[in-house]
């Protein structure tokens, strides 16, 4: 120890100053660490909006902590979870919603996954594609807190706060229609179906209907609503029309509207209006039916062709529908005459249905206006079935004034009303056409037949003899005018003898005519030769004047 | 060992700076009479120092996991990752081995040097005499390791620097890369405030 203090002893001494900051803080470094993490803990906290959870039928597309949660494209959300629920039917995400999206944790909020869609209506969610499936949202008026949703499966047709309004649609059935179904105005899509109902009682569906602002402004309280699904071809008289909305709608369904022709009631109709859905245009088109009408006819004759759902027509006016027919039997007569009961709206008939009324409130008669019907009957008012179509032999029922009809008694108190009936125009020509038929009947095909028998055995035998007996010396005497013919043609042949002869005939006469030509042309030149006879040739160098060539005989024909 | 004299047994204190040795004064303000900094025989407050900043660096250390580092945009995929999420990522999208990479970085060795500070602190604050040359060791190697673990850092800038594809990729650093600097930043100031000295100590130098 002494060794270690020598050493200290020449060593130089520190110098001591006043004391420097306290190394205690040190620690404000924790302490800084410490505010930096609770203030992020506070601000998550803070930021932290509710969380619920959403089941859906699949988690398809669903990733936790990546699938956001949008509105309107703005981020509100994020899935944090995703897990099978207990009974294993749906699954179920967890979403942790961002502070300011805390409204949407009420209870008509809705949610729905949005992926790449391609329905008849187009293809829906193309951006899904890229950045993945998002769940979309829609927020509601409800101020009533929720937590737990159950999700839609498609995005809903209506969001809430979209401008526009909601109409309700009945109908006998829902046909091809469907959520998201359009509806067209003049062609043009302008809303949709957003949810529909069978009605409490079963006997129909009401359609909530969403049309878009500013389209709805041409829904009025007289429009008419009907169901543009399928192709509707009409065979008139004006030839074969089809009419469609779009292809769309043929394949998929869809709803048209539009206000009837003429004038009508065009103010605007309200929300929540409620509308009849027509089956085609052409039944939404006509006037309105007003409250229908039983009525009953007794036919003697047989309605084959007529069927249920055939037209009644009143003076050519679509009146009402067959909706029963039935056979009964009459004692008295002994025949079986159909009963047809059928449903009518007067009101159809439009001002002659108000006129009537009237007319009839003013002389004071019963509802059924029995007193009317029964002036009607009497100047004939009859129902008569008639062909529609003549190809396929359907039967209506027309109601007509048939002034020459027999008179009938008529009940007007009877319930239902009872309508008497004409034979209809189909039977006249029936029973023309049986007369024709009992006519032709009376003629004696039979003995007529017998006569023409005879008469053609006759013809027979006549015509044996002359196969027998005249055509042997007709085929004799032609055989004579052949040969005869024969004879001629080898008389007349090249080679014949006759031919030859005339050839050698013509070459001497020819001959003759030469000798007799040089003959006379010497004489001219010397007509003493006559006398002297003749002499010598004097001119050598004239000798060739006529020197008769061999082959002269051929071109006999100098001039 | 311990038989051996050290330098404060002799009354000796060594300058830090321009390693002038002293008398020791037994002051706690004495200065180096040749350079004017300052002279202690240990570290001065080392235990307090060490244990404030370990403690700041795990606070730190919490966001740095819990918040994501990174952002990666492509496709219109916009993906956040902590340093696990990524680490996950990179296991499941077939690059085993760069998972185990950054794994050992980001969280063995911050954690790996949490354990062993905290030991040694301990250790030494008792005046063990247990495994003194190893924890020599250990302390060697986390200072030497210390410099190793921004790899999560050097990947978020490197990433973000480099690897910009414009429409197809997108890369964006977040918060967490920030508190996971921090706590690597701090962990390697706190192993620099242990005085190895300590260890040695014994019972009879409470700082
Ligand atoms: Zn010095």
């Amino acid at each position: 120890m002494t060794d270690d203090k020598n050493i200290a002893e020449g060593l130089p001494e520190p110098v001591v100053q006043r004391p420097r900051i306290n190394a205690s803080l040190v620690w404000l470094v924790p302490i800084i660490a410490a505010l930096v993490g609770l203030s992020l803990v506070i601000h998550a906290w803070s930021d932290a909006g509710p969380t619920i959870s959403v089941s859906f039928q699949s988690a398809e597309g669903l990733d936790p902590g990546k699938t956001p949660v949008k509105y309107k494209s703005v981020v509100i959300g994020k899935v944090t979870t995703v897990r099978l629920s207990e009974d294993r039917t749906h699954v179920v995400a967890k979403v942790a919603l961002e502070k300011s999206a805390k409204s949407f944790a009420t209870a008509d909020s809705r949610f729905w996954v949005v992926r790449p869609r391609i329905g008849l209506g187009g293809v829906s969610g193309i951006d899904t594609l890229l950045s993945g499936a998002f769940i979309g949202a829609d927020v509601g008026q409800s101020q009533e807190p929720k937590d737990d949703f159950v999700g839609l499966e498609s995005p809903p047709p209506v969001t809430h706060g979209a401008p526009g309004k909601t109409f309700d649609l009945h109908a006998d059935d829902l046909g091809s229609l469907d959520i998201g179904s359009p509806i067209y105005f003049r062609r043009i899509q302008v809303g949709r179906v957003s949810s529909y109902h069978l009605n409490k009682d079963g006997k129909g569906v009401t359609l909530q209907i969403f049309i878009d602002a500013p389209s709805d402004q041409f829904v009025t309280t007289s429009s008419r609503f009907w169901n543009a699904s399928g192709v509707d071809v009409s065979l008139g008289a004006d030839g074969l029309k089809v009419n469609t909305q779009s292809l769309a709608t043929v394949l998929a369904g869809g709803v048209a509207f539009q206000d009837p022709p003429g004038p009508h009631d065009a103010s605007p109709a309200q929300e929540n209006d409620a509308f009849t859905l027509f089956n085609n245009m052409a039944t939404a088109m006509a006037p309105p039916d007003g409250e229908p009408r039983y009525i009953r006819m007794r036919f003697s004759q047989s309605l084959r062709g007529l069927t249920v759902d055939a037209p009644v027509e009143f003076l050519g006016v679509p009146f009402g529908r067959v909706v029963s027919i039935n056979l009964d039997f009459d004692e008295k007569t002994q025949t079986f005459p159909t009963i047809v009961g059928a449903v009518v709206y007067p009101a159809r008939l439009g001002k002659a249905h108000d006129k009537l009324m009237a007319l009839a409130k003013a002389q004071g008669d019963d509802e059924q206006m029995s007193q009317m019907m029964g002036r009607l009957v009497d100047h004939g008012l009859r129902a008569q079935a008639r062909t529609g179509n003549l190809l396929t032999g359907q039967l209506y029922i027309a109601m007509d004034f048939l002034p020459k009809a027999p008179k009938v008694e008529f009940d007007g108190r009877a319930k239902p009303l009872e309508i008497p009936t004409a034979p209809g125009d189909f039977d006249k020509i029936q029973q023309q056409i049986a007369d024709i038929v009992s006519k032709i009947q009376k003629v004696p095909f039979d003995s007529i037949g017998n006569n023409l028998n005879d008469t053609l055995s006759e013809l027979h035998k006549t015509l044996q003899q002359v196969n027998g007996s005249v055509l042997p010396e007709v085929k004799t005497t032609l055989q004579g005018a052949q040969k005869t013919l024969g004879n001629a043609n080898n008389a007349f042949a090249p080679d014949s003898q006759l031919q030859q002869n005339l050839g050698g005939s013509l070459q001497e006469l020819q001959r003759a005519a030469r000798s007799l030509r040089v003959l006379t042309d010497y004489l001219g030149d010397h007509p003493d030769a006559l006398l002297r006879g003749r002499r010598a040739d004097d001119k050598p160098l004239q000798a060739p004047l006529p020197p008769p060539p061999q082959d002269a005989p051929t071109q006999g024909s100098k001039p | 060992m311990t038989d051996l004299p050290r330098a404060s047994d002799l009354g000796l204190i060594g300058c830090h700076v321009c390693r002038l040795v002293c008398r020791d004064v037994k002051g706690d303000n004495a200065v180096c009479p040749r350079c004017g900094s300052v002279l202690h025989k240990r570290k001065s407050s080392s235990y307090t120092r060490t244990w404030a900043l370990l403690i700041a660096a795990f606070m730190f250390y919490v966001p740095a996991n819990v918040l994501p580092i990174m952002r990666t945009v492509s496709l219109g995929d916009v993906d956040d990752n902590t340093i696990l999420s990524g680490i996950i990522e990179l296991w499941v999208k077939g690059s085993p081995d760069l998972a185990i990479i950054v794994f050992t970085a980001s969280i063995m060795v911050p954690v790996l040097k949490f354990f062993a500070l905290s030991l040694l602190l301990i250790s030494s604050q008792r005046g063990s005499k247990w495994a003194q040359r190893q924890r020599s060791k250990l302390y060697r190697l986390v200072e030497f390791i210390g410099y190793w673990s921004m790899l999560d850092v050097f990947v978020v800038a490197l990433l973000t620097a480099l690897v910009q594809f414009g429409f197809f990729s997108q890369v964006e650093p977040l918060p967490g890369v920030v508190f996971f600097g921090l706590t690597v930043v701090i962990t390697m100031i706190a192993s620099m405030t242990f005085d190895p000295r300590l260890i040695w100590d014994g019972r009879d130098f409470d700082d």
